[in-house]
């Protein structure tokens, strides 16, 4: 360095005998200028090689930092790399510089000749000088090392490490300070922005109140300028009440009180806010006590805490709305005499009602059948469902299952219906199965199929009766038709033959009565008797005719009836006097016995007679000896008139009892039979009887005789 | 036996020959005039020709039967007041009904013995009944 090689040599020249004194001098003034103690330790180094010969010399200070070392500050002859390098462990209290920057005076370090160097110096040997330090009692400055180890050097080190020490030390305690400075100001920034950049308003206020720091937050709502409208100062004045406030009641109630809510009022818009008051109180030596308040804004909190209650009563109220639903549903769903089932896109049921247990679960008695039952079912439901699931678009499916009971085994066709439940987002999110028991339905529709057949067999069966009968119902009307054309005919024919023999008949009888009357002149005996046997046998045969002639006018409707009142006991005089010559040529006793009150008949008065007639006839046609009785007889009870013909004869046996009364017919009615006649009149009787409303019986026992009985009524039915 | 009328003029009308001769034998041996007639035709001539007192006709005729032909004698004027006794074989309901439907005045059913027929006659003919063949008074 030109400058102070210049000074010093000054400084040398002016003053000889005390030119050390002066040489000192002038490196001390060029100590004080240096700025900094770099400069300072490669000056004190310069000047000891010039005035003292100094070879070699290293400068180090020592850093009392945390771990506090030994560092070069300047070095003389000394490569700068390994200069730069060096430093020592104030720690390693056994190291040789230690000792001797501890010691009380400059110590002679020997060179040795075996081992390292301990200094950057080389092997020579090394004077260290400890530097002073700036207070008496503070660590030394530094280390001065500096070779060869003269006299001269040693005098002139010892009084460089007096002088320099201090102006190091004073040098790097300025530096230092300097540093501190900026430091501090660069802290107070970040923890200024740090505080500002808090939402939350945040304040520093002395004991009587009065805000000593205040975030930004908190000066918007509680500090204010001239400038700002008088609505927002008021805002903030009002704040500033109730913060104080606050903090009064923070002061009397204590920390303990677990919040301090402070209402405030937002000076930009006015909205009231609410805040929590967390205050903590400071306490510095030198400053009076203060209290650091945070404000957490708990406006929103509020807001979300009423909504947060309202939405919690809202869920309670659903919740139990969801669970009254919930229970109704259950009901109804257990009401439910079909299974149902509620299934997860997994497959697993996550819901049945009681039948579906049934079918689904092994209670009761767990038999391993019905276990195996059960499990049977139910991989018959899952494929079902799980077919399902993976069927696109469709949401509802039925089908048909076939499963078990468990508890009897019996089959059950089921009729599986489900329904998939889809969410918003159309996701399927459960399955809904209603399985309906199909064994009734399948055995009604078998029922009704059987049913159906069998009706068709029946329908067949009776079209063809129907066909059959309307076929037999036509042959019958045409066997009816000729059977009422061959009546007709009969009917016919025999009246023209009546007709054809009354004609002939009619001539035979004529002739014959006028014979009898002698219109030919007179008979002999013998002739006439023989006359008269024609005529008799005439008059049989017409008879017969006639008899024919009846049924065939009472069978073809044409036996017209003439009712008329009339007295019963003079039509009993008529027959007894008409059948008189028949009574006479009988040795019978006949006799009748007629109720003087017999009421006036009204009936047919011809047919009557017919009828009695007729019965008369044959009484005593069949009545060999003994009596015939005729008896009339009113019962008022019944109102019917009964006329009785009984006789002493011959009688009829049961058997022949009816074959009397029929056609052609008598009870003997063999060839050779005794009694001559056509066997009509007993046939016509009945049907006269008939006609006229009546009852013709007969009461009879072989050879006991009989009693026929012809019940009329006395006035007919339908005459009223 | 006094006459002091002409005796009856019986016009008997029957195509049966055997039965006209039973009566004609009769009732002419009673006394009475007979005509005969054996149809419907022959019946109206006589009838017109000769006005007897009664007529005694057989309803079954053929060609003309005894129905219509009454039915003529009592439509025509002459020989409406001569009474017509009806003679017939057939012994059903209607076929009196009809002979009087006819005019017949009386109806027998053979057969029919001579004085039976005679018995009608007579009962026809009863004295003051007005007879075709007396003087108007």
């Amino acid at each position: 360095m030109p400058a102070a090689r210049t000074t010093a040599g000054r400084v040398g020249r002016r003053a000889r005998p005390d030119a050390g004194a002066a040489s000192r001098l002038e490196l001390l003034e060029s100590l004080l200028v240096a700025g900094d103690p770099v400069q300072c330790a490669q000056r004190a180094l310069s000047w000891l090689q010039r005035r003292a010969g100094v070879h070699r010399g290293l400068c180090l200070a020592s850093d009392p930092g945390e771990s506090p070392r030994l560092l070069p500050l300047a070095s003389l002859g000394v490569p700068d790399a390994a200069a730069a390098r060096f430093s020592v462990d104030l720690d390693m209290h056994d190291h040789p510089l230690t000792r001797a920057l501890l010691a009380a005076g400059p110590v002679l370090m020997p060179s040795n000749g075996s081992g390292a160097p301990v200094t950057p110096l080389g092997k020579a040997e090394v004077q260290a000088i400890p530097l002073a330090p700036l207070r008496a009692g503070d660590l030394p400055a530094g280390l001065l090392l500096v070779t060869p180890s003269t006299p001269a050097v040693a005098r002139d080190a010892r009084w460089l490490g007096r002088v320099l020490g201090p102006r190091l030390a004073a040098l790097s305690a300025a530096g230092r300070l300097e540093e501190a400075g900026r430091r501090l100001r660069r802290e107070r920034g970040l923890l200024s922005s740090i505080i500002n950049a808090v939402t939350d308003p945040i304040l520093l206020t002395d004991g009587e109140g009065r805000i000593i720091i205040a975030n930004a937050r908190a000066e918007a709502l509680l500090a204010t300028d001239d400038e700002q409208s008088e609505g927002r100062r008021r805002a903030v004045a009002l704040n500033n009440m109730l913060f104080s406030a606050a903090l009064t009641r923070r002061a009397i109630e204590g920390a303990e009180a677990p919040r301090h809510e402070v209402p405030l009022v937002d000076p930009v818009d006015g909205s009231d806010l609410l805040f929590e008051l967390l205050s903590t109180m400071t306490s510095d030596a030198r400053e009076d006590t203060g209290i650091v308040s945070i404000l957490r804004n708990v406006t929103d909190l509020q807001r979300a805490s009423v909504e947060l209650e309202e939405n919690y009563r809202k869920l309670r109220q659903t919740e139990a709305d969801a669970r009254a639903e919930r229970d109704r549903l259950d009901l109804v769903i257990d009401s439910v005499a079909d299974p149902i089932l509620v299934t997860d896109p997994g497959g697993n049921i996550v819901m049945m009602n009681a039948p579906a247990e049934h079918l689904f679960t092994a209670a009761g008695t767990p038999r391993a059948e019905a276990e195996r039952l059960v499990q049977a079912n139910d991989a018959h439901f899952s494929s079902f469902v799980s077919n399902l699931f993976f069927e696109g678009d469709s949401r509802r499916r039925s089908g048909s299952i076939n499963l078990v009971d468990p508890g009897t085994g019996a089959a059950l066709p089921m009729e599986a219906i489900s329904g998939k439940i889809v969410s918003e987002h159309g996701e399927v999110t459960a399955l809904v199965t209603i399985l309906h028991d199909r064994t009734e339905e399948l055995e009604r529709a078998r029922l009704y199929e059987e049913l159906k057949k069998v009706s068709a067999e029946l329908e067949v069966k009776v079209r063809e009766a129907t066909a059959e009968l309307v076929r037999q119902n036509e042959l019958l009307r045409r066997s009816h038709i000729a059977l009422e054309q061959a009546s007709a005919l009969k009917s016919q024919f025999l009246a023209n033959m009546s007709h054809e023999f009354r004609t002939p008949l009619n001539a035979i009888l004529g002739y014959t009565s006028m014979l009898l009357k002698g219109v030919s002149g007179e008979l002999s005996a013998h002739q006439r008797r023989n006359l008269e046997r024609i005529d008799s046998n005439s008059q049989h045969l017409l008879s017969i005719i006639n008899d024919i002639l009846d049924i065939t006018r009472i069978e073809a409707g044409k036996m017209p009836l003439t009712v008329a009142d009339f007295p019963l006991v003079d039509l009993v005089g008529e027959v007894l006097a008409e059948v008189e010559p028949l009574i006479a040529r009988t040795k019978l006793e006949v006799t009748s016995r007629i109720d003087r009150a017999l009421p006036v008949l009204r009936s047919d008065r011809q047919k009557v007679k017919q009828i009695v007639i007729n019965l008369l006839t044959n009484a005593l046609k069949f009545t060999p000896q003994g009596w015939v009785r005729l008896t009339a007889a009113h019962d008022p009870d019944t109102d019917l008139v009964a006329v009785v013909v009984a006789d002493s004869g011959i009688g009829i046996s049961p058997k022949d009892q009816q074959v009397v009364f029929e056609d052609f017919r008598q009870a003997d009615d063999s060839p050779t039979r005794q009694y001559t006649g056509a066997g009509l009149g007993l046939a016509i009787c009945r049907r006269l009887t008939s006609m006229l409303g009546g009852e013709l019986t007969v009461r009879s026992a072989p050879g006991e005789g009989s009693a026929f009985t012809l019940a009329l009524p006395r006035v007919p039915k339908d005459a009223g | 036996m006094m006459i002091a009328a002409p005796p009856t003029l019986v016009l008997l009308v029957d195509d049966y020959a055997d039965n006209r001769d039973i009566y004609v034998q009769f009732l002419t041996y009673s006394g009475l005039r007979v005509e005969e007639a054996e149809n419907g035709h022959q019946a109206l001539d006589k009838a017109f020709a000769l006005k007897p007192d009664v007529i005694v006709m057989d309803l079954s005729l053929p060609g003309l039967d005894g129905w219509e032909a009454t039915r003529r004698l009592k439509e025509d004027p002459r020989t409406r007041d001569i009474p017509v006794i009806a003679l017939t074989g057939h012994a059903l309901a209607g076929h009196s009904k009809g002979a009087f439907d006819a005019g017949c005045d009386a109806f027998i059913t053979k057969p029919c013995l001579p004085e039976r027929l005679l018995d009608e006659i007579r009962a026809i003919l009863v004295p003051g009944r007005p007879r075709s063949g007396d003087p108007t008074p």
